[in-house]
C-alpha cells in the first residue's frame, strides 16, 4: 500500500482470489448437485407425473371437447355470452394456424404453475399477515425473486435438476409467486380492525376469523394478486422454454434465431390470447363472487 | 373502593399502560406518576389507571369522557379484546383475566356481545347472517338461528331486510343490524362502543329511545360509551366520567349535574340543558302522601309534611288535596299525573298549568311519589357560575 494508486483506482481483490472464490463455489454446487441431484429429483417425481399427465390428457382429447371445456368452464365462471364467444373464437384460430398441440402444452404448464403458486402462496401470504417477523424476512426475499434475472436462478436450477420441465415449472413459480403472496399479506392486513374486534368480542376462534373474516374479505386483493401471477407466469413461457419446456415459447425463440417474423408473431398472439382469457376469466369471476361489493357508495 | 352485593361486573385496580416495557413502568404509575412525566420519562403511554368499577345487574351504566380519555380503552377490557397491565376484572365473580383462551371463547359468545361505533358488520354476509353470527360461531346450524334472527331484525324494524347486504343499507339501520346481533344470543351483558356516536342526531335519537324501549322489557347490563353528555344523561342509569385515563366521577345523572366532582365535569355540565336532562324520576320526591279515606287526622299529618295529599280514583287517576278549610272539610281537585321517565321539558306545561303538585306513576299506573314547583324550579335553576365573572 505504499503507493497511492488506490485513490484512483478501486482497491478491488486481485483476479486469481476472484476466481479462487468461484472456483470453490462453484465446484462445491456441482459436487453438491451431484451427491443430491438425483434424490432431489426423484422428490419432484409425483409434480412430473402430474405434468406429463396433465399434458397428455390435454393433447389426446379431440380438441372440440376440450373447445367446449373450456367455454363450459368460461361460461360458468363469467356468465358472460360475448367473453364466451371471444373464447371460441381465439381458440379456433390458434388451432386453423397450427399451434393447437403447443397452446395446450403452456396451457398445462401454466395452469401448474398457477395452481402451485396459489398453492404455496397463500399459506405464505396468511404467515406474513400474522407475524411482522415473516413479514421482515419473507419481504426482502420476494424483492430479490422478483428482480433477480430468470437466467441467473436457471442456473444452479438446471444444474440440479438437468434441462425438462421441472426446471421449468421452479423456475415459473420463483418468478410468478411473489404477488399472489404479497397481496395475499397485503389483503389480510388490509381488513378493517373493528370487523375482527367484532369477530373476537363474539366469540370467533382464530380459525373463524381467518376463513370466515379475513380471507373473505381479502379475497379481491388475493384475487388481484392471483391475477398478477398468471399473468407473470404467461410471460415466463418464452425464458422457461430455453430450458426445454415445450409449447408456443419455444417457436418464439426459434423465431428469434432465425429471424422468422411471422412464427413470432403468431405464437406471440397466442400467448397474448391465452393471457386475455386468463385474465378476464379470473377477473370477471372474481368479480362475481363478491356480490357484497356492489352498491357500495350508497348511505 | 366499590364493592357491593349486586355488582354483576367488578372492575379493580386496573392498569393500562402502552409501550414495549409495560410491567417496568408500572410501579411508577401506580406511585403517582402523571401521564405525562411518564411519557417524557419512559416513552410509555398510560391508558388507564387505577380504575375501580361496580357495575349492577340490569342497569345501564355510561361511560363518559372525551377523546383520548381512555374510554373506547376501557370497554375493550371488559371482553378481552385488550388484555391490562395489571388489574382484576370479575364477572359474576370470577376473574376473567385467569380464563384460558378456550373458556374465554365461550365467556364471549354467551356472556357478552358488542355494538361498535362503525357497526363492525361483516360486509360479506346478508343482514340476516350477520344477525345470526354470534349463534352461527357457536356452530349453530343456520335452520337453528334463522328465526331467532328473524324476531330481533323484525324487533329492531327491519324486516324484510334479510338478503340485504350491509352497504346497501343507511348508517341507521346498519346499526340496527349491529344491535339486533347484540341482542340474539342472549348474552346479559352488552357492551356498547359509541354505538349512536356514527349517526345523524335525529337518527341517534331514535336508537335512544328504541335502546330504552328495549331495555325495560329485556333488563340486560348495559356498559355504553360516549362523549355526549346528554346522551349519557338520557340512557345513563349511573355515568362515569373519565379523564386521561382516570375515573373523575361516578354517580347517577343528577349527582354528575348537580354535584359535579370538578371543574372538568363541571365543564361538561354546564351546558346541559337540564330540562331536556333530566327526568321526573330524578326530581319528584319518592314519598307517598295516599290518603286512602277520609281520615281528616291522616290528612293533615300529609300536609303537614308534604303540604300535598293524593288519593286515588282509578288506575293513574288521582285528586290531590292542599287545603282544609275551616269546616275541616278537604278540597279534592282532580290533578293530571305525570310518568316517571318524563323529561322534564315534557311536562314542563302541565305543572305550569297546575296549582298542586303532581302525582308521578309508574309504568303499572301506581302512584311513585309527587312532583312540587318548588322542587322542580330549585332543579332548573342554573348552578351559580361564580367563575363566569
Amino acid at each position: 500500500m505504499a503507493d497511492a494508486s488506490w485513490l484512483t483506482e478501486f482497491p478491488d481483490m486481485s483476479r486469481r482470489e476472484l476466481l479462487t472464490i468461484r472456483k470453490t463455489l462453484d465446484s462445491a454446487y456441482r459436487d453438491f448437485s451431484r451427491e443430491y441431484g438425483d434424490s432431489i429429483e426423484s422428490l419432484f417425481d409425483p409434480l412430473l407425473s402430474f405434468l406429463v399427465w396433465f399434458e397428455h390428457l390435454l393433447i389426446q382429447t379431440p380438441w372440440w371437447i376440450i373447445l367446449f371445456i373450456i367455454t363450459a368452464i368460461v361460461h360458468f365462471a363469467t356468465r358472460s355470452w360475448k367473453l364466451s364467444t371471444g373464447v371460441v373464437i381465439s381458440l379456433l384460430l390458434i388451432g386453423y394456424f397450427g399451434m393447437w398441440e403447443d397452446t395446450m402444452r403452456t396451457l398445462s404448464i401454466i395452469t401448474v404453475c398457477t395452481l402451485l403458486s396459489i398453492v404455496l402462496g397463500i399459506p405464505i401470504g396468511i404467515l406474513m399477515s400474522r407475524s411482522d417477523r415473516a413479514q421482515s424476512i419473507v419481504t426482502p426475499l420476494l424483492d430479490v425473486m422478483q428482480t433477480m434475472p430468470a437466467f441467473v436462478y436457471l442456473i444452479p436450477v438446471v444444474m440440479l435438476l438437468g434441462i425438462g420441465k421441472i426446471p421449468g415449472v421452479i423456475a415459473v413459480v420463483i418468478y410468478a409467486i411473489p404477488p399472489v403472496i404479497r397481496l395475499t399479506n397485503l389483503g389480510i392486513r388490509l381488513v378493517s380492525k373493528e370487523i375482527l374486534e367484532a369477530a373476537t368480542a363474539y366469540g370467533a376462534t382464530p380459525t373463524q376469523r381467518l376463513f370466515g373474516v379475513q380471507l373473505p374479505l381479502a379475497m379481491p386483493t388475493i384475487m388481484a394478486g392471483i391475477n398478477q401471477t398468471i399473468m407473470m407466469a404467461l410471460a415466463m413461457v418464452v425464458i422457461a422454454s430455453m430450458i426445454g419446456v415445450k409449447g408456443l415459447g419455444q417457436p418464439v425463440l426459434k423465431s428469434i434465431t432465425n429471424q422468422y417474423f411471422t412464427l413470432g408473431l403468431l405464437n406471440g398472439l397466442a400467448i397474448v390470447a391465452l393471457a386475455i382469457i386468463f385474465d378476464r376469466v379470473s377477473q370477471s369471476y372474481a368479480k362475481r363472487t363478491q356480490k357484497h361489493l356492489e352498491g357500495q357508495d350508497h348511505g | 373502593m366499590a364493592s357491593n352485593e349486586n355488582a354483576l361486573i367488578e372492575i379493580e385496580g386496573l392498569y393500562q399502560i402502552f409501550g414495549p416495557n409495560a410491567e417496568k413502568v408500572l410501579p411508577k404509575v401506580k406511585a403517582g406518576a402523571s401521564k405525562d412525566e411518564v411519557l417524557a420519562e419512559t416513552g410509555h403511554t398510560v391508558g388507564l389507571q387505577d380504575i375501580n368499577l361496580a357495575i349492577d345487574k340490569g342497569e345501564i351504566f355510561v361511560i363518559m369522557g372525551l377523546s383520548g380519555s381512555g374510554k373506547s380503552t376501557l370497554i375493550r377490557h371488559f371482553n378481552r379484546l385488550i388484555d391490562p397491565t395489571a388489574g382484576k376484572i370479575k364477572v359474576n365473580g370470577d376473574d376473567i383475566m385467569t380464563l384460558p383462551m378456550k373458556e374465554l371463547t365461550q365467556f364471549r359468545r354467551h356472556k357478552m356481545s358488542m355494538v361498535f361505533q362503525h357497526f363492525g358488520l361483516l360486509p360479506h354476509r346478508t343482514v340476516i347472517e350477520n344477525v345470526g353470527y354470534g349463534l352461527s360461531i357457536k356452530g349453530l346450524k343456520r335452520s337453528e338461528w334463522e328465526d331467532k334472527a328473524k324476531e330481533w331484525l323484525d324487533t329492531v324494524g327491519l324486516a324484510g331486510y334479510e338478503e340485504q347486504y350491509p352497504s346497501q343499507l343507511s348508517g341507521g339501520q346498519q346499526q340496527r343490524v349491529g344491535l339486533a346481533r347484540a341482542l340474539c344470543t342472549d348474552a346479559e351483558i352488552l357492551l356498547m362502543d359509541e354505538a349512536f356516536s356514527a349517526l345523524d342526531p335525529l337518527i341517534r335519537y331514535d336508537m335512544q329511545s328504541q335502546l330504552i324501549e328495549l331495555q325495560e322489557n329485556l333488563h340486560k347490563t348495559i356498559i355504553f360509551i360516549t362523549h355526549d353528555l346528554d346522551e349519557a344523561l338520557r340512557l345513563g342509569d349511573r355515568i362515569a366520567v373519565l379523564k386521561d385515563g382516570k375515573l373523575v366521577q361516578v354517580g347517577k345523572p343528577v349527582d354528575i349535574i348537580l354535584n359535579p366532582a370538578d371543574d372538568y365535569v363541571r365543564a361538561f355540565a354546564k351546558d346541559v340543558n337540564r330540562a331536556r336532562a333530566l327526568f321526573v324520576k330524578n326530581v319528584m320526591s319518592p314519598a307517598l302522601p295516599m290518603c286512602s279515606s277520609d281520615n281528616i287526622e291522616d290528612l293533615k299529618l300529609q300536609l303537614n309534611e308534604h303540604g300535598v295529599a293524593f288519593r286515588k280514583i282509578d288506575d293513574g287517576v288521582f285528586e290531590a288535596c292542599t287545603e282544609i278549610d275551616s269546616n275541616d272539610n278537604a278540597v279534592w281537585l282532580a290533578v293530571a299525573s305525570l310518568k316517571r321517565n318524563q323529561l322534564l321539558q315534557d311536562i314542563l306545561p302541565t305543572m305550569l298549568e297546575s296549582k298542586q303538585p303532581l302525582p308521578v306513576i309508574d309504568k303499572s299506573q301506581q302512584l311513585c311519589g309527587y312532583l312540587s314547583h318548588k322542587a322542580l324550579a330549585k332543579m332548573l335553576q342554573l348552578p351559580h357560575q361564580t367563575e363566569a365573572a
